[in-house]
């Protein structure tokens, strides 16, 4: 046996901290999504949790009912959840632009009680199984511990995602249309890009992140209807203390969360569920803009 | 920006520019509905009835901070709940009166108030939204954990008691004219608060903070006061709710119960005064509708929410309000 850390068994420790850089992942890619969204559209998606929670129902029902598996449901719910956002877009979000910030967050609160319900409604509270795909069994001994192979992936990929996200938007012309539209959408417009699309474009982006974190999640959490409300809320904590303001501050925040909610699994566990929110009210009283956030 | 200078909805209540005629008939309203307050209960069902007031008043507390102040608190049910279980358990288990516990819970969230308030209101807009719905989660963590919460169980069975040695809660009929003389209270002073010059100053810096600052108020003492207000009135509502329905749960702490205040004030019309009573009584209405059907609860409440939003921002009182003018006010 090796001897401890602090009193912790290594295996312990590392297991708490691979837990907590999962977690960490969906609530960076899940931040990431909501701060996309809102540099763009000025609302704040309480629909976002739904959406990742309708991300994994369509992966789970792709496999049920039609037999189709991971790797394509990892493209195909991305899209469906994205075109649900183009249609939410469109049809209701589109028309609140001009009121109070307030009202988007309304309505998406309105709209994910109606996604969630209907699920709920439909395939009941209980989880649905979602089996890992063949290629991604079995795992790694690490020496000091085991790294299931999918776990792994989880990590790997949302790192991937992220990086790519920000490589994007700062980077590319495109991103470079997004950053300006969010300065300034009139003046945009007028140099000749359809601002509006854009906009539309935008939220399916960031909402199709958070049907892809579904995905990832299905077959480690349970594909449930619930699965998606609670994790929302700590997720808007990370927001709040990452601050909007930067796409690589809501990423970071988002990681490093998910590693201290781990940590403190392991060295004081009943803690673990407030500790995002114990951190967040220290931040806005020594920041109150976030971490990376500026005043607006 | 507040909610409001672009909705076009404007905080009611200026009684001293209604006319004489408008004001005599608002006061005639305002005692024919304490009449029918009185007699209601002879007609229907008095658990509705005290669930109905419960509600409007702990609807009336979130609407003086969204309503006056501008502020949209989406953890309400911090306030609500923690009052409940305060109420509850020093009723139940330290034996003492329900009107000890009932105020016993009330400072509770009052305290809580002071403390999420100061938090909260450092940012604004959005941010405060997610801010006060982060730390209620908070709440709701802690009540599913300490051990004086009984975690999913709640504390049940809590004895309704003998109100000031005197009146026997067990009776239905002493239990409603509590309950509606806590709601009465609370919505004067809610109703004094408006009116008063503390009120004035809450709705300059509704409308524009910076122009408020630039006049010398401290703005952010001013919110924080509205928000303990705010709260502290919640918590007198969660507070009566444990002792009418002997219980305080962990429903009463989720956000869907925020969430369900919010939509009370919405659907009934944010800053008016009567708004948020007939919005709780809707709300209310329909869930007990609802229950005996088959429809998901959610689902319906929802759709509400989004037709809120989209086409009926001003809410029923509001409607009402822009319609017919002044004097339809009762409030």
């Amino acid at each position: 046996m090796m001897g401890t850390i602090f009193g912790i068994p290594p295996q312990a420790l590392f297991g708490q901290l691979l837990l907590g850089l999962i977690n960490g992942s969906f609530y960076a890619l899940l931040s990431l999504g909501l701060a996309v969204i809102f540099g763009m559209l000025n609302v704040i998606n309480f629909a976002h949790g739904a959406l990742y929670m309708m991300g994994a129902f369509v992966a789970w029902l792709l496999l049920t009912q039609l037999g189709i598996g991971y790797w394509w449901a990892l493209l195909l719910a991305p899209l469906v959840v994205g075109l649900f956002g183009v249609v939410l877009e469109k049809t209701l979000l589109s028309r609140l632009y001009k009121l109070d910030h307030l009202y988007g967050l309304l309505l998406t609160f309105g709209l994910a009680l109606i996604v969630e319900g209907a699920f709920r409604h439909q395939y009941g509270v209980s989880g649905q199984p979602y089996p890992i795909p063949d290629a991604l069994k079995g795992g790694q001994n690490l020496g000091f511990m085991f790294l299931p192979n999918y776990r792994g992936w989880v990590v790997v990929a949302s790192l991937v995602v992220c990086i790519s996200t920000w490589i994007a938007i700062e980077k590319t012309k495109l991103g470079a249309y997004l950053r300006a539209a969010t300065e300034n959408p009139v003046l945009v417009q007028a140099f000749g890009i359809n601002v509006p699309r854009m906009i539309t474009l935008t939220y399916a982006f960031g909402v199709a992140l958070a049907g892809l974190a579904g995905v990832l999640a299905a077959p480690i959490y349970q594909v449930s209807p619930l699965m998606g409300s609670n994790l929302i809320i700590v997720v808007f904590a990370v927001v709040v203390i990452g601050g909007m303001g930067s796409i690589l501050g809501a990423v970071l925040t988002g990681y490093g969360l998910g590693l201290l909610e781990g940590l403190t699994k392991v060295f004081y566990p009943e803690a673990s569920n407030i500790v995002v929110f114990v951190i967040m009210a220290v931040v806005l009283m020594i920041k109150p803009a976030g971490l990376f956030g500026r005043e607006r | 920006m507040s909610l409001h200078s672009q909705s076009g909805i404007r905080a009611s209540g200026k009684a001293s520019q209604a006319s004489a005629t408008g004001s005599t008939l608002a006061r005639v309203g305002a005692l024919a509905v304490l009449v029918a307050l009185l007699a209601v209960p002879f007609l229907l069902y008095p658990v509705f009835l005290m669930k109905v007031l419960c509600f409007a008043l702990f609807a009336c507390a979130f609407n003086l901070l969204i309503g006056f102040g501008g502020l949209l608190s989406f953890g309400h049910a911090a306030f609500f709940g923690s009052a409940a279980y305060v109420t509850a358990h020093t009723v139940k288990v330290w034996g003492l009166s329900p009107e000890l516990g009932i105020l016993l819970g009330t400072a509770a969230s009052a305290f809580l108030g002071i403390l999420f308030g100061s938090i909260a209101i450092r940012r604004q807009g959005i941010y405060f939204a997610m801010i006060t719905l982060a730390l209620s989660q908070m709440v709701f963590f802690l009540a599913l954990q300490l051990p004086f919460t009984h975690g999913e169980d709640g504390i049940q069975a809590v004895p309704r008691g003998v109100l000031f040695g005197v009146f026997d809660l067990n009776n239905p009929l002493a239990m409603y004219y509590t309950v509606l003389g806590v709601f009465l209270i609370g919505f004067a002073i809610i109703w004094r608060t408006v009116h008063s010059p503390f009120g004035q100053v809450l709705k300059a810096i509704r409308e524009n903070e910076p122009r408020a600052i630039s006049l010398g108020y401290r703005t952010e003492r001013y919110k924080l006061m509205a928000f303990v207000l705010s709260a502290t009135l919640a918590g007198l509502a969660g507070g009566t709710k444990a002792i009418v329905f002997q219980l305080a749960t962990l429903t009463d702490v989720t956000w869907q119960m925020s969430g369900e205040v919010v939509l009370m004030t919405l659907l009934g019309g944010m800053g008016t005064l009567t708004g948020p009573v007939i919005g709780a009584a809707l709300v209310v209405t329909l869930e007990n509708y609802l229950a005996a059907t088959s429809l998901p609860v959610p689902v319906v409440i929802g759709c509400i929410f989004v037709a809120c939003v989209l086409v009926f921002r001003r809410g029923i009182a509001g409607e009402i309000q822009a319609r017919f003018g002044k004097q339809s006010r009762l409030g």
